[in-house]
């Protein structure tokens, strides 16, 4: 029998694509990304695909934007009853689809814009980190509601994915009804999959979203380290080691964008050689404090958080991607061909180095 | 006199029509096997002396010697093997314990030929060490937890006290006393040449090597042998020993007859008398006690050096690192079962103690349920005996390992394992100054490089089938191990997936 993500550790190739307004004005409509992900069909076998856009949710921006996948009502009841307990819900419904010809199998999609309460919180424990309490009520859920999957937890931003193809996924969540300052994409390409729709990408926590194509050679180093912090590697999956390391790093170690890609991308010692002292001392304190987290292997990532994107490949630089500007707008993705499709008269398009992060912050 | 129960085990068998009585076979030979008959012009054997140690073998001229083990055997029994019988001999001869040296020869499963190592096919791409950065760079010791920045972004941490290898291998610990100076030299030489550490063990540091200082873990052992403020600083690190993989639970003994002059000024002690170390550091009864020395020498040495302390891989050795790394430690190091001695009572070598494999993966383990294992590195030693050891040693969570025995086969031991006899024709385990002068630590520290060198290349070549370009992308990778021919147990205990799987 096929085992689904988290029972089994499943490597894909993937298609990665990003656009961001830097601005900051959600002038960025749905169908654009989709348009986008969708020239790089052949990069996808149409076993996941998915999307995760900022600024989506003006109306309800300070409230955390859950999205859950349930696979009967049992786990919706007992998550509702979970979410009764500690939260404050603001909103809450189905995510708007539409039938797909394509897009098959769906689970019961909802969305809830929750506050947590405090005053409960409170009593039950003496010091709360509100990230801190999102993330253990993710992982509760996730863990121990059978049948229940938060894939979407961050504030004014939201994932929306399914197993089939991009440019279908985006079909049937209807995403030309949203527009954002930024979008990431993805389309998957996995080697092997019953095809469960938690384990499409992005891949979200809080406002991190991930979207990834690679297959990591440090897998298990990575896992067995940021284990250790109380990250519970359930999906077995790339993706998602690389959101909790970044989580880790960015929120826990309070590092910026900049140094986690110096990081997780280390430059190699041949290359610390040769920088400035103060340079050469910083990157090798990274290197040495956090060993573990070095991201071995191709890939690129787009990371969206709210306010902007790094997008990031691997130092040897082992998977494509390209990256443009125009107007304002900063355009990534793994083939040129998929900025073209959207903005064709593209400028300044060239490909990033390996280990260079490409960091765009939106003004606000 | 009694009866010499014991025939000889090994036969010299010389090739008349070669041998051109040149004797060389007679002046290699401590143990006084070869002699010449000027009556008869031929070469004789005393056989019961030969420790099948192939220096004869290897030096004579034109190829007439060989030793083969001899098939006069007891009446057979499955049960009473010959081996065990003439233990049994022995024993009732002298009344003694018996003593071997170096790991145990007996036939327990080996688990590191029991895993396979990982390659990347199609989905992810192999890297070719010869055409890209490959890195095999490591820091042991304690890892910060959290870096300082002030208010304008510049770093305040800075890292602690580490030892900065360039690839995962160290000489493990062997005493100046129970090998030669001239084996010293080679080690430190080499250690230097490489980037890497040898080790002192517990006899002090002569005054000769204190140049190689950098490339030095200096050993406090129960004997407190040579140790003083000037040893503790002149290393890289220093290093406790609680115990050898091959006589975990007890002490050491080095005979009066190889404390010369020289070993006896480093060691400390007087010319020609038996230096021993007790079983426990007698003050050192308890894991609190235990953390006491290791700030005594942090204090010793001005918060300066890592400080590893050295344990035999027992029973409940996750426990105990556990406790150890809660003791101040930077570094723990662990001994395996098969680990070599220069001498250990048979019966513990050859039945106290667990495999290094088994230990390894269940202190990695402990470590990190514990959430403690970026406060320690693991170094493991106790038979690596090539380079894809030291990958499954790394994959399993290991940060470099120790190579005791193969460090001494480069420099030409046979393992023969009669160490504790202080006779080693290839100058090695011997204080002999004849013996020593076989020895040289140019050729010595050369082939060392050679080794260790060649080793490094073949981690580099698995790691880039794996996809990998840096050892810190190995350790503790387990994904990258499979079992072969294991029991679901025994899967379990390494945290690895059996192959097929």
């Amino acid at each position: 029998m096929l085992k689904k993500e988290g029972e089994i550790r499943i490597p894909s190739g993937c298609a990665i694509s990003g656009i961001i307004n830097k601005t900051g004005e959600c002038s960025i409509n749905g169908s654009s990304i989709v348009k986008s992900i969708a020239h790089m069909h052949d990069r996808s076998n149409g076993l996941g695909g998915g999307f995760a856009g900022y600024g989506i949710y003006p109306e309800y921006a300070d409230q955390y934007a859950f999205h859950v996948f349930y696979e009967d009502m049992t786990a919706r009841e007992e998550t509702e009853r979970y979410l009764d307990r500690y939260f404050e819900m603001v909103n809450l419904s189905r995510i708007p689809t539409r039938k797909h010809p394509r897009i098959k199998d769906e689970p019961q999609i909802w969305r809830y814009f929750v506050n947590p309460i405090f005053t409960l919180l409170q009593e039950e424990q003496e010091e709360i980190d509100e990230k801190q309490f999102i993330v253990e009520t993710v992982f509760h859920i996730n863990t121990f509601i059978k049948g229940a999957y938060i894939f979407s937890s961050g504030k004014n931003m939201g994932v929306f994915k399914a197993v089939g193809f991009p440019e279908d996924v985006g079909e049937f969540y209807r995403l030309e009804e949203y527009d954002a300052y930024s979008w990431t994409a993805h389309g998957r390409y996995p080697t092997n999959t019953p095809g469960w729709w938690g384990g499409a990408h992005p891949f979200a926590l809080l406002d991190y979203s991930i979207v990834h194509n690679g297959e990591i050679s440090s897998y298990d180093a990575n896992r067995r380290f940021i284990e250790m912090f109380d990250y519970k590697c359930n999906l077995q999956t790339d993706t998602e080691v690389i959101t909790y390391i970044i989580d880790y790093l960015n929120r826990k170690q309070g590092l910026n964008y900049e140094n986690i890609a110096k990081i997780i991308a280390a430059p190699f010692w041949e290359e610390i050689k040769r920088m400035p002292e103060a340079e050469a001392k910083r990157i090798t304190l990274f290197r040495n404090t956090f060993a573990s987290l070095l991201i071995t292997g191709p890939f690129s990532i787009i990371l969206g958080f709210n306010g902007g994107f790094m997008a990031l490949n691997d130092r040897l630089k082992l998977r494509s991607m390209v990256t443009g500007e125009k107007d304002n707008i900063v355009y990534i993705a793994s083939e040129e061909c998929a900025i073209r499709a959207i903005c064709p008269d593209i400028e300044n398009i060239w490909a990033p180095q390996g280990g260079e992060p490409i960091i765009v912050r939106v003004n606000r | 006199m009694s009866i010499n129960f014991i025939y000889p085990e090994y036969e010299v068998v010389r090739n008349e029509k070669r041998c051109i009585k040149c004797r060389a076979c007679e002046r290699q030979c401590a143990n006084e096997v070869h002699s010449y008959d000027q009556e008869f012009d031929c070469m004789e054997a005393q056989e019961s002396q030969c420790v099948d140690c192939q220096r004869c073998v290897t030096l004579c001229p034109t190829n007439a010697l060989k030793i083969v083990k001899t098939n006069n055997r007891y009446r057979e029994n499955a049960n009473w093997q010959q081996q065990t019988m003439e233990e049994i001999f022995r024993q009732a001869d002298t009344g003694g314990v018996l003593l071997s040296s170096m790991g145990t020869p007996k036939d327990y499963p080996n688990y590191f030929d029991k895993i396979l190592i990982n390659a990347s096919q199609v989905t992810n791409p192999p890297i070719d060490p010869l055409r890209e950065p490959m890195e095999s760079k490591v820091f042991l010791g304690k890892k910060l937890n959290k870096l300082e920045f002030d208010e304008n972004d510049e770093l305040l941490s800075e890292i602690p006290p580490q030892i900065e290898l360039e690839m995962p291998i160290m000489f493990s610990a062997m005493s100046y006393g129970s090998i030669s100076e001239n084996a010293h030299k080679s080690l430190a030489r080499a250690a230097t040449e490489l980037g890497i550490c040898y080790n002192t063990g517990e006899g002090g540091l002569n005054q000769d090597l204190y140049q190689y200082g950098a490339n030095t873990i200096v050993q406090v052992a129960s004997g407190r042998f040579g140790v003083h403020r000037d040893y503790l600083n002149a290393g890289a690190a220093i290093e406790i020993k609680m115990g050898q993989g091959a006589k975990p639970g007890i002490g050491g003994h080095l005979p009066g007859k190889k404390i010369q002059e020289k070993v006896s000024r480093t060691r400390m002690i007087p010319v020609g008398v038996d230096a021993i170390s007790p079983a426990p550091h007698h003050d050192i009864y308890s894991i609190e006690d235990l953390r006491q020395l290791i700030f005594s020498l942090k204090e010793a040495t001005n918060y300066k050096k890592p400080v590893i302390v050295k344990i035999a891989a027992v029973h409940n050795v996750a426990a105990i690192a556990s406790g150890i790394a809660r003791s101040g430690a930077d570094i723990i190091s662990i001994d395996g079962f098969r680990g070599g001695t220069g001498a250990a009572p048979t019966r513990i070598r050859d039945n106290v103690g667990i495999p290094i494999e088994l230990a390894l993966a269940a202190v990695d383990q402990r470590l990190r349920d514990e959430k403690i294992r970026n406060d320690v590195s693991i170094v493991v030693g106790g038979s690596i005996r090539n380079s894809a050891d030291v990958v499954k040693a790394i994959a399993l969570g290991a940060d470099a390992v120790y190579i005791g025995t193969a460090a001494l086969l480069a420099l030409g031991c046979h393992l023969c394992r009669t160490c504790h006899t202080g006779k080693c024709n290839w100058g090695i385990a011997t204080q002999r100054e004849d013996l020593v002068k076989r020895l040289n630590p140019d050729i010595g520290s050369r082939r060392l490089v050679n080794l260790v060198s060649a080793w490094n290349h073949e981690i580099m070549e698995m790691m880039g089938g794996m996809g990998i370009n840096s050892i810190e992308a190995l350790k503790g990778n387990r994904l990258m191990l499979r079992g072969i021919g294991m029991s679901a147990k025994e899967l379990e205990i390494f945290g690895i997936a059996h192959a097929g799987e």
